[in-house]
C-alpha cells in the first residue's frame, strides 16, 4: 500500500520539478485528468471532445489538435499522437502556466516558447511555415461562429493579414518572387507587440475538485 | 507678436469681466429697458426716440459666462504659441497661476473674484470630463484589472481617509490652543474628502506624460471608482458631525450605503446607457441627431444618480462603457466623429475652467492659516498614500500575473494627485456645523497646489529618469487583432479542458450572451451580425480609405511601408510539372475565349456590387463614392499608361503557329509573374508523353492565370487601397486588368490554348 502510494506522489513531484507548476497543481490537475478520461491511463481525443463546453469554442480543433501534437512535448520528432498519458497532458498546459518574475532573458525565452506553441497550432502541415492556406484556416475557423459570414471574406481577412506580415517582415520583394509563408523569426516579428507571456496564462491555482466535479 | 496681441486681448477680457458669475445665477433681470420708457413717454414729455443704447444687465449672464470661456480658451492656446513652455510645464499648472492672475487683478480692481461654487462645478463642469473618460475608457484592460483598481479605490481611500484623519486628530489634540476644538469627526470628515484622488486632475497631468496603459488605466480608474467611497464617506461623517458620535450601526448602514450608492450607480448608468442603445438604433434617417443622444442620455444618467445621491461618476462611466459597443455600430461616421470632438471639446474646457477657477478661488476664498495643521495634513496625505499603495501591492501581487514593480508602485503613488472635487466638496460645508471650514478651505488648496504643482511639473522627468515604460503609438494591425481574438479562444478553451471556471471562461459566455440577445436588440439591421474581426478589418479598410482621400490619392503616395509585397507575392506557386498541356480544338477555343470576356465582366460588376454591399450601413459617405469613382479613373488612366508600354516591350504577336508564340511568351518573363492558385483545375489530364510537355510551364501559368486575376480580383474587393498597398494592388489591379486584356489580344491573334477560369463545375475538357 505504502509503495503504491508513493508511486504516484514521486513522480508527481518530479512532474512538478520538471514543468514547474506545484505539486498541490499537479494533483488537482491529475484529478481531472482521471475525470477526462473516465479513470483510464491515457486521452484520447474523443474524451477531450466530449467537454461540452468545448464543443462551443470556433477552434476546438486545434486546441485538441495541441494536446496530442508531438512538437509540443519536446521532442525533435514531428506527428502526432494517438492517445497521450498525463505527463504529457501536463505538459502541454504548461505552456500556460504564469512565469514567475525573472530576468528579462528568461522572460524572452518563455516568449519564445509560448509563440511556438502557437506558431505549431497554426502549422498543421508540420513544414515550419504558416502558408496562406494554413492562416486562410485559422481565419475560417475563427469566424466559423458566424453563419452569415462567407469564405471570401475569410479569404480576403487572411490575405490582408498575409501581405501585411509580408510587408513587415521581408519590405522588398519583386513582382515575381514568390512569399513562402510566414516562418516563426516572422512570427515572432509581427506578434512582438501582443505581449504573449503576459497574457497567454491561465490561473491554475483556482482548480477545485469540486468544481470540475459540476463544470464539464 | 501673436504673444503680445494676445496678452493685449487677455487684458481687455479681464478689465470687462464682471464679478458676479459664481453667485447669482438665480433669475436674471427681465426688465427691458424699453418698458419704462415707453411708460414714460406716455406721462412725460417725450424723449427723443434712443437709437443707441445701452442695456447690459439682461444679457449680464450668459455675458459673462461666454467671456470666462473665451479666456480659458484663449489661454489655451497662449500656452501653446510659447515654445518649451508647455513641455516643462504642465498645462493645469499653468491655468492655476492664470487664474491666480487674474483673481489678484480683480481684487486690485476692486471687484469681488467670483468663486468655483460647488453647484456650477458638480452640475455643468465635471459632467463632461467624466463622460468623456467614460466613453473612451479602454475596456479590455479595465476589466483585466479590475480588481487591482477596486482594491486602491476602495481599501486604499479607506485607509487615506482614516490614517489622515485619525493622525490629525492627534496633531490637533496634541497643538492644543486652537485646533483642540476640531473633533474626531470633523478630523475624519476632511480626512475623507482630501484623501480621494481626482480624475481631472490626474487625466490633466497623465495624458500628458503618454505613460503605459496599465500604469495609466490603474490610477486613473482607482480616481473614477473612489468616489462611491467619497460620496458615503462625506455623507456619513457630515450627518453625524454635527451628533458628535458614531455608532456600529451607523459603520454598518454606512457599508450597506457603499454599496448602495456604487451598484445603485452602475445600475442607473447601465439603464441609460441600453436606452441609449436602443435609441440609436433605429436613427437611421435622422443621422444628425444621433450625437444629441448620446449626449443627453448621458447627462440624464448623471443626473438621476445625483437625485438619489447615488455615485454620479459611476453612473456617468457606466452609461458610456456600456452604450458604446453599441451605439458605434449604428451611427453613421460623421456622427462618430461629432461626438468624438464634441466630447473632447467640452472636456477640454471644462478642465480649463475648473483649473482657473480653482485659481481665482484661491485668491478669493476666505483662508485660515494654520502652519501646524497645513503642514501636518500635506505630510500626512504623502505619506499615508505612500504607505497604502506599497501595502496594497504587497497583497495584489499575489493574485496578480503581472506583477507591479516597485518602478509601478512609485508612479501610482506618485500619481494619486488632488483636485478641484475635494475643493468643491470642502466648501459645501457650512461654516455653522464647522467652524473650522476656512481652515479646511485652506489646507486643501494647499495639498491640490502641491500635488498639482510639485508632483504634476516632476512626474515627467522623473517618468523619463526611471525609464517607465510609455504607451505604444502603433496602430493595431490585422494580425495582432487575429491573434488577441485567437488567443481569447485558445485561454477559454483551455480553461474548459481543465474543468476551471476562470476569467475566460465568463467573459466567453458573456461574449456568447450579447452576440445571441442583446446585439440583435439594439443594433441595427445586418451589423447586428457582423463579428469582431469584421467590424475590425471595416474599420481599418475605411481609415486607409481615407488616408488615400486625403492624402489626394492617386499613384505618387508616399507609403508607411516602403515595401514591395503585394498580392501576387503571396499567391502560392503551383508546381509546374503537374500539369501537361492537352489538346485543344479549335471551337474549344472559342468558347473559352467567351467565357473568359463573359467572366472578366462578371468580375467587373462583382467587384462594384460587392463594395456596395460592404458599404451597406452607410450611404451618406460621399467621400466613399467619390473615391470609388476616383480609383476607377486612376485605374483606367494606369491602364492605359501601361498598356502604351506594354506595346513598346511586348508588341503585338502576329498570328503565328502555337509552338512559335509560346516560345515567344516563355521568354517573357514579366508579363507572366503571376502565380496560380492552390485550387486545382480539375479535368487536365495530364500527358507527360505529349510532345507538348516543354511547354508545360506556361500553360499551367497561363490556364491559371485567369483564377489568380479572379482570386486577385475577388481578395481585392474587400480591400480598399491602402498607402502601401494602394500602389501595389494598383500594380497587382493593373497586372490583373492587363493580364485578361492581354491574353484576349493574344487569344484572338495567338491560338494558344487557354484554360478555363472562372467555374470549376464548368467542364474543361470532356
Amino acid at each position: 500500500m505504502g509503495a503504491s502510494q508513493s508511486g504516484p506522489v514521486h513522480m508527481f513531484q518530479d512532474l512538478a520539478h520538471k514543468t514547474g507548476f506545484s505539486t498541490e497543481q499537479i494533483k488537482n490537475l491529475h484529478n481531472r485528468f482521471m475525470y477526462l478520461t473516465q479513470d483510464e491511463d491515457t486521452l484520447r481525443r474523443e474524451h477531450l471532445e466530449n467537454i461540452s463546453n468545448l464543443a462551443l469554442n470556433p477552434i476546438r480543433r486545434q486546441i485538441i489538435e495541441a494536446f496530442f501534437d508531438k512538437r509540443n512535448m519536446g521532442e525533435k520528432e514531428r506527428g502526432c499522437l494517438q492517445e497521450i498519458g498525463f505527463e504529457e497532458f501536463v505538459t502541454v498546459l504548461s505552456f500556460f502556466r504564469p512565469p514567475k518574475p525573472r530576468t528579462a532573458d528568461e522572460m524572452k525565452n518563455i516568449k519564445k516558447e509560448k509563440l511556438r506553441f502557437l506558431f505549431n497550432m497554426h502549422d498543421t502541415d508540420n513544414d515550419g511555415i504558416i502558408t496562406l492556406d494554413e492562416y486562410r484556416h485559422v481565419v475560417e475557423e475563427l469566424l466559423s461562429s458566424y453563419e452569415t459570414i462567407g469564405a471570401e471574406t475569410a479569404k480576403a481577412i487572411s490575405d490582408a493579414a498575409m501581405l501585411e506580415v509580408a510587408s513587415v517582415t521581408v519590405g522588398q520583394m519583386g513582382p515575381g518572387e514568390f512569399y513562402e509563408g510566414i516562418t516563426f523569426e516572422q512570427f515572432m516579428q509581427i506578434l512582438k507587440d501582443v505581449e504573449i507571456e503576459t497574457k497567454m496564462n491561465i490561473h491554475f491555482w483556482n482548480l477545485d475538485t469540486r468544481t470540475m466535479q459540476c463544470g464539464k | 507678436m501673436e504673444l503680445q496681441v494676445f496678452i493685449l486681448v487677455l487684458g481687455l477680457l479681464v478689465g470687462t469681466s464682471s464679478p458676479d458669475m459664481g453667485t447669482n445665477h438665480g433669475k436674471s433681470p427681465d426688465s427691458h429697458d424699453h418698458g419704462p420708457q415707453s411708460q414714460g413717454n406716455h406721462t412725460q414729455s417725450k424723449k427723443p426716440f434712443p437709437v443707441l443704447s445701452l442695456g447690459y444687465d439682461h444679457v449680464k449672464l450668459p455675458f459673462e459666462i461666454s467671456l470666462w470661456v473665451l479666456l480659458a480658451s484663449l489661454m489655451k492656446l497662449g500656452f501653446h504659441l510659447i515654445p518649451r513652455l508647455s513641455s516643462i510645464v504642465p498645462e493645469s499648472c499653468l491655468l492655476i497661476v492664470v487664474g491666480l492672475l487674474v483673481g489678484g487683478l480683480m481684487k486690485l480692481v476692486g471687484e469681488i473674484p467670483p468663486v468655483l461654487e460647488s453647484k456650477i462645478f458638480f452640475l455643468y463642469l465635471l459632467p463632461p470630463i467624466i463622460l468623456d473618460a467614460g466613453y473612451f475608457l479602454p475596456i479590455r484592460q479595465f476589466t483585466e484589472n479590475l480588481g487591482t483598481i477596486l482594491m486602491f479605490a476602495v481599501v486604499g481611500t479607506l485607509w487615506n481617509a482614516f490614517f489622515v484623519g485619525g493622525l490629525l486628530y492627534g496633531v490637533c489634540q496634541l497643538e492644543g490652543h486652537r485646533l483642540v476644538t476640531v473633533d474626531l469627526l470633523s478630523c475624519l470628515l476632511f480626512g475623507s474628502i482630501i484623501s480621494a484622488v481626482d480624475p481631472v486632475a490626474v487625466l490633466a497631468v497623465f495624458e500628458e506624460i503618454h505613460i503605459n496603459e496599465l500604469l495609466h488605466i490603474l490610477v486613473f480608474g482607482e480616481s473614477l471608482l473612489n468616489d462611491a467611497v467619497t460620496v458615503v464617506l462625506y455623507h456619513l461623517f457630515e450627518e453625524y458631525s454635527s451628533v458628535g458620535s458614531i455608532t456600529f450601526m451607523d459603520v454598518f448602514l454606512g457599508i450597506v450605503c457603499f454599496l448602495v450608492v456604487s451598484l445603485g450607480g452602475i445600475v442607473v448608468g447601465a439603464i441609460y446607457g441600453i436606452l441609449a442603445a436602443f435609441t440609436s438604433r433605429f436613427t437611421s434617417h435622422t443621422r444628425v441627431i444621433e450625437p444629441l443622444f448620446v449626449f443627453v442620455y448621458s447627462y440624464m444618467a448623471y443626473l438621476s444618480a445625483e437625485v438619489f445621491h447615488l455615485s454620479g461618476i459611476m453612473a456617468l462611466i457606466a452609461c458610456g462603457a456600456v452604450m458604446r459597443p453599441y451605439v458605434e455600430a449604428n451611427i453613421s461616421h460623421k456622427s462618430h466623429t461629432t461626438i468624438k470632438y464634441f466630447l473632447k471639446m467640452w472636456s477640454s474646457v471644462s478642465d480649463t475652467l475648473i483649473f482657473i477657477f480653482l485659481g481665482v478661488s484661491t485668491v478669493a476664498g476666505p483662508h485660515e492659516w494654520n502652519w501646524i495643521f497645513v503642514m501636518a495634513t500635506l505630510i500626512f496625505c504623502l505619506v499615508a498614500r505612500v504607505l497604502g499603495v506599497v501595502g496594497l501591492t504587497f497583497v495584489i501581487n499575489k493574485f496578480r500575473i503581472v506583477k507591479l514593480t516597485s518602478k509601478d508602485q512609485f508612479i501610482i503613488a506618485y500619481g494619486g494627485l488632488r483636485g478641484a472635487i475635494a475643493f468643491s466638496l470642502v466648501y459645501l460645508l457650512k461654516t455653522e456645523h464647522f467652524p473650522m471650514r476656512n481652515m479646511f478651505l485652506t489646507a486643501i488648496i494647499t495639498v491640490i497646489f502641491f500635488t498639482v504643482f510639485v508632483q504634476g511639473m516632476t512626474i515627467r522627468p522623473l517618468v523619463d529618469l526611471l525609464a517607465v515604460k510609455k504607451k505604444q503609438e502603433t496602430k493595431r494591425s490585422i494580425n495582432e487583432e487575429i491573434h488577441t481574438q485567437f488567443l481569447d479562444h485558445l485561454l477559454t478553451g483551455i480553461e474548459d479542458i481543465c474543468g476551471h471556471y476562470g476569467h475566460h471562461h465568463w467573459k466567453d459566455k458573456l461574449n456568447r450572451f450579447n452576440k445571441k440577445y442583446v446585439k440583435k436588440c439594439l443594433i441595427a439591421g445586418e451589423r447586428s451580425k457582423e463579428p469582431q474581426l469584421i467590424a475590425f478589418y471595416h474599420k481599418m479598410e475605411m481609415k486607409q480609405a481615407i488616408e488615400l482621400v486625403e492624402s489626394g490619392g492617386g499613384a505618387k503616395l508616399p507609403s508607411a511601408l516602403p515595401s514591395t509585397v503585394s498580392m501576387q507575392n503571396i499567391q502560392p506557386k503551383k508546381p509546374p510539372q503537374d500539369r501537361a498541356l492537352p489538346q485543344l480544338s479549335k471551337a474549344r477555343e472559342e468558347e473559352i475565349r467567351k467565357i473568359l470576356r463573359t467572366n472578366l465582366q462578371r468580375t467587373r460588376q462583382r467587384l462594384r456590387s460587392y463594395n456596395r454591399h460592404t458599404l451597406v450601413a452607410d450611404p451618406y459617405e460621399d467621400g466613399w463614392n467619390e473615391l470609388l469613382i476616383k480609383r476607377k479613373k486612376m485605374m483606367e488612366l494606369e491602364k492605359k499608361i501601361s498598356q502604351m508600354n506594354n506595346y513598346l516591350t511586348v508588341p503585338a504577336p502576329p498570328p503565328d503557329s502555337p509552338t512559335i508564340a509560346r516560345a515567344r511568351l516563355a521568354s517573357d518573363p514579366q508579363a507572366w509573374g503571376l502565380k496560380s492558385v492552390t485550387e486545382s483545375i480539375p479535368t487536365i489530364k495530364v500527358d507527360l508523353a505529349s510532345p507538348q510537355s516543354p511547354v508545360v510551364d506556361e500553360f499551367s501559368k497561363k490556364g491559371s492565370q485567369p483564377k489568380a486575376s479572379k482570386e486577385e480580383e475577388g481578395g481585392l474587393t474587400m480591400k480598399v487601397p491602402s498607402p502601401t498597398k494602394q500602389r501595389k494592388d494598383k500594380t497587382a489591379d493593373e497586372d490583373n486588368d492587363k493580364e485578361p486584356q492581354q491574353r484576349l489580344m493574344r487569344c484572338l491573334s495567338d491560338p494558344g490554348p487557354t484554360a478555363e477560369e472562372e467555374d470549376e463545375d464548368e467542364a474543361f475538357l470532356p
